[in-house]
């Protein structure tokens, strides 16, 4: 590990911070217009993010350390993810310190700790949202794990940087099973990402919410940081996508500096493509009845074996 | 048994009968058998006239309205129960004991009303109470439990995420599906009924208008019917016609803003946005044309209270071909939604059956099979001329209820295109007489919700003797605790706003 490595890796962490209200305030700014709604401006979650960091925090009088420490694990845990995911460089030093199932692992954890965080208070609607959540979560995550198990055997490796290193080296190169696994990447990310069709992040009706209810209870800066790390966490689902089906432009070998300059428009780019595709998708759909949940990411889960499948008969 | 009635004058077609307690039970048991409802019910004090109280109970028949007054004495006033014939009378008694101390027999004790805010043995509608005692009194409000493996409750509001009215609803669940909902209202309780009392006969209307802002025009309508039919007066015909002009355009503001907000409710958040547009384009040419966005103050006793230029008239029946059109291209878009139609179809049913015994009303209920608008089942001037579509449904789910808003929407597109194409000249007000005292008058409009009911009485010195003003969200709350059941816990906020029922017309 050297010094420009160190940089790089640092200036990757902060550019996925920096930018992914970013990219949330992209979706939301895509989704007024497809409603023919002028919208709030890009800015407008880090108008919010100022907002509740200049508020005084409230806690409930039967809060437990728990409760306070949940809001800063989740934003040191997609954090942590954003310096694995090769966003920009395929050769950081951190990337080889955890592979795919770690990453997969790393996701579980913060959703882990959100979930008790929810129901530390006791309120019906903590516990109502932490079920809902565990029960996307617990059905996403074999379906993202089949998605990673595909791109890993046609790659050789669990390596996520790796992975993109050797599709981006053979940019003609067609394998069907990515396309399976492309497709059930996606409905994985709306799932857990708490988008349209599964979830509804601009609702107000508490009974419906999955992901909102259970940070009913944060305010101030915890509220802040949950909702940093919910735009994080888009943001990284993101850049996987990228990584795994679109990895064109990544700067790819040790990492140096000269390497930004085409991969950073490439990642912007493709970004802007992705945060337009998914405000299109949500504005198309309406929301799922809560029960047809598990129905969607079945079929993601089949659509990702369907891959695996395709690559270990036909080894395309 | 024989009941002598005696017609009440006024348009809203009504009859008045003096009966006592076993007859107030076999008049309602009679008028239940022949597919009657109960349309409201209340008591006034009368110990200042004859020495007692009065229960009235008002049902609906074929003729139209029956108005029935059960004279009770001045200790200890109770009146038999009438929820096994009515089922939507528990929280009109209820209520009707909080305000009067007027107690039907054998029924739910719980308070309805009251939340505590004054003391047990202070009724607020009685003579003698002058402004009621304000108590930190803590009330225990024991809910229905439901026991059972892995049942629990989840309790919402009355404080909610959104901004909303306030009421609280307590579900029993297991996992996400409901076994039982218990709605707990009454938390926007004003006083209204009091503060009527203190009000001149002819300023009222105000005051109406604002028993819920959705439905000014109809409750203002309501009670300037009531005033008028004491006074044996009739408006011009023009400002009948405008009066009904406002209603349209207030149901059409309404079922627009419902629309979309079914759609948002949903995820679709593409249904919101543009029958926004809609409803605010219709707002704005209510500002133009008629002075105000919601026609909070345009029905007054005698008339209206604007008059419409032919300027203005022209610019109305502009507006209507286009809305019309979109109307329809949202109605296929909502039709065609594969994702929309799964959440609206068979959530929240009420069978016409159900529907029957529970009384439902208004537009819920001619979702469910309920064929009943009195616009054209006892059409009050102007609508007898207007010959007005029913329209209905026999599916009592979501949909339903959004294909009613839909066909109602049309209906009063097209209505106040007659309207305005065949408005007669002419004054738009006319002064009153002084109004008769000592017999009620009943004013009945069909708000866009369903039948609004006004009953007045006025003094000889002008002012208000008594004035209760009822919502058909009375009789559709109820409703809404059968239709959730077997639905699951995210389902209800879709189910709730497909009723979109007023808690301030209901809590008073």
């Amino acid at each position: 590990m050297n010094i420009t490595g160190v940089t790089a890796q640092c200036t990757e962490i902060a550019m996925s911070v920096a930018a992914a209200p970013l990219l949330l305030g992209w979706v939301n700014q895509c989704r007024a217009w497809l409603q023919n709604r002028r919208g709030p401006g890009l800015l407008q979650p880090y108008r919010q993010l100022r907002k509740l960091f200049h508020k005084d925090a409230v806690l409930a009088a039967n809060a437990s350390p728990l409760f306070r420490l949940v809001p800063y694990v989740e934003f040191a845990s997609m954090g942590l993810a954003a310096a694995i995911i090769p966003s920009l460089w395929t050769g950081l030093p951190f990337g080889a310190a955890a592979d795919t199932i770690a990453l997969v692992g790393l996701f579980a954890t913060a959703r882990l700790f959100l979930a008790l965080a929810a129901m530390d208070i006791g309120t019906a609607f903590g516990s109502l949202g932490a079920r809902r959540e565990m029960l996307v979560g617990f059905l996403a995550e074999p379906a993202l794990l089949m998605v990673f198990f595909t791109t890993s055997l046609i790659a050789n490796s669990t390596s996520l940087p790796t992975i993109a290193d050797s599709f981006a080296r053979h940019p003609l190169a067609l394998y069907p099973s990515l396309a399976f696994a492309g497709v059930a990447f996606l409905m994985v990310l709306l799932a857990e990402n708490a988008r349209i069709p599964v979830d509804n992040p601009a609702t107000h009706l508490e009974l419906t919410m999955i992901h909102e209810a259970m940070v009913l209870e944060y305010s101030a800066r915890h509220l802040a940081l949950i909702e940093w790390s919910a735009a994080l966490k888009l943001f990284n689902y993101a850049c996987i996508g990228l990584a795994l089906f679109l990895p064109w432009g990544l700067a790819q070998g040790p990492a140096d500096p000269g390497g930004l300059l085409i991969a950073l428009p490439a990642t912007a780019f493709k970004l802007l493509l992705v945060g337009a595709g998914l405000a299109l998708i949500e504005t198309l759909n309406a929301k799922m009845r809560l029960f047809r949940a598990p129905e969607f990411l079945a079929t993601a889960f089949l659509l990702a074996v369907l891959g695996l499948l395709v690559h270990l008969l036909l080894g395309s | 048994m024989e009941l002598v009635t005696a017609p009440l004058p006024g348009a809203a077609p009504a009859r008045h009968a003096l009966v006592d307690a076993a007859g107030l039970r076999a008049v309602c048991a009679a008028a239940h058998v022949a597919d009657g409802q109960l349309q409201t019910l209340w008591a006034s004090d009368e110990r200042d006239r004859v020495g007692g109280f009065c229960l009235w109970v008002a049902l609906a028949d074929a003729q139209g309205l029956l108005l029935l007054q059960l004279p009770l004495p001045a200790e200890q006033p109770r009146y038999p129960d009438l929820t096994d014939i009515f089922p939507a009378a528990a929280r009109l008694q209820r209520a009707a004991y909080d305000l009067t101390g007027v107690r039907a027999e054998k029924s739910d004790p719980r308070p309805w009303l009251r939340h505590g805010a004054w003391p047990t043995q202070t009724f607020p509608l009685r003579r003698d109470t002058h402004g009621p005692a304000p108590t930190d009194e803590e009330e225990s409000y024991p809910f229905v439990r439901v026991t059972g493996d892995g049942v629990h409750e989840i309790a919402v509001g009355p404080v909610h995420a959104g901004i909303i009215e306030p009421g609280h609803f307590r579900f029993s669940v297991v996992g996400e599906k409901v076994l039982r909902l218990e709605e707990r209202l009454g938390y926007v309780h004003k006083g209204i009924e009091k503060r009527f009392e203190s009000l001149p006969a002819l300023q009222g209307q105000r005051l109406a208008a604002r028993v819920s802002g959705d439905s000014a025009v109809a409750f203002s309508w309501a009670y300037c019917m009531a005033l008028e039919a004491l006074c044996d007066a009739t408006p011009p015909a023009r400002a009948l016609w405008l009066r009904a002009l406002s209603l349209e355009r207030e149901r059409l503001a309404n079922h627009l803003g419902d629309l979309g907000a079914l759609g948002n409710d949903a995820g679709f958040g593409v249904g919101l946005a543009q029958f926004s547009r809609l409803k605010e384009d219709l707002l704005r040419a209510n500002a133009r044309a008629l002075g105000a966005r919601y026609l909070l103050d345009a029905v007054v006793p005698g008339g209206v209270a604007f008059d419409l230029e032919d300027a203005a008239r022209r610019l109305l029946l502009e507006t209507l071909p286009p809305l019309e059109t979109e109307v329809g291209t949202l109605r296929d878009i909502y039709a065609d939604h594969a994702g929309l139609q799964d959440r609206f179809l068979g959530a929240g049913r009420i069978t016409p059956a159900l529907a029957a015994q529970l009384g439902l009303t208004g537009l819920a209920g001619r979702a469910s099979g309920q064929p009943h608008d009195l616009r054209c089942d006892h059409p009050a001037a102007p609508y007898d001329q207007l010959q007005v579509h029913r329209i209905t449904h026999s599916d009592g789910d979501v949909a339903a209820r959004v294909a009613v808003r839909f066909g109602e929407t049309l209906e009063s597109l097209r209505l106040c295109r007659v309207i305005l194409e065949n408005l007669p000249p002419g004054a738009v007000h006319a002064p009153l007489p002084p109004a008769a005292h000592g017999r009620p008058g009943l004013g009945w409009v069909e708000g866009w919700r369903g039948p609004v009911l006004v009953a007045l009485e006025t003094t000889d010195g002008g002012g208000i003797r008594r004035c209760h003003p009822h919502d058909p969200s009375w009789q559709n709350w109820p409703a809404l605790e059968h239709a959730v059941i077997g639905n699951i816990v995210p389902d209800f906020p879709l189910i709730n706003k497909s009723f979109n029922l007023s808690y301030s017309g209901h809590d008073l």
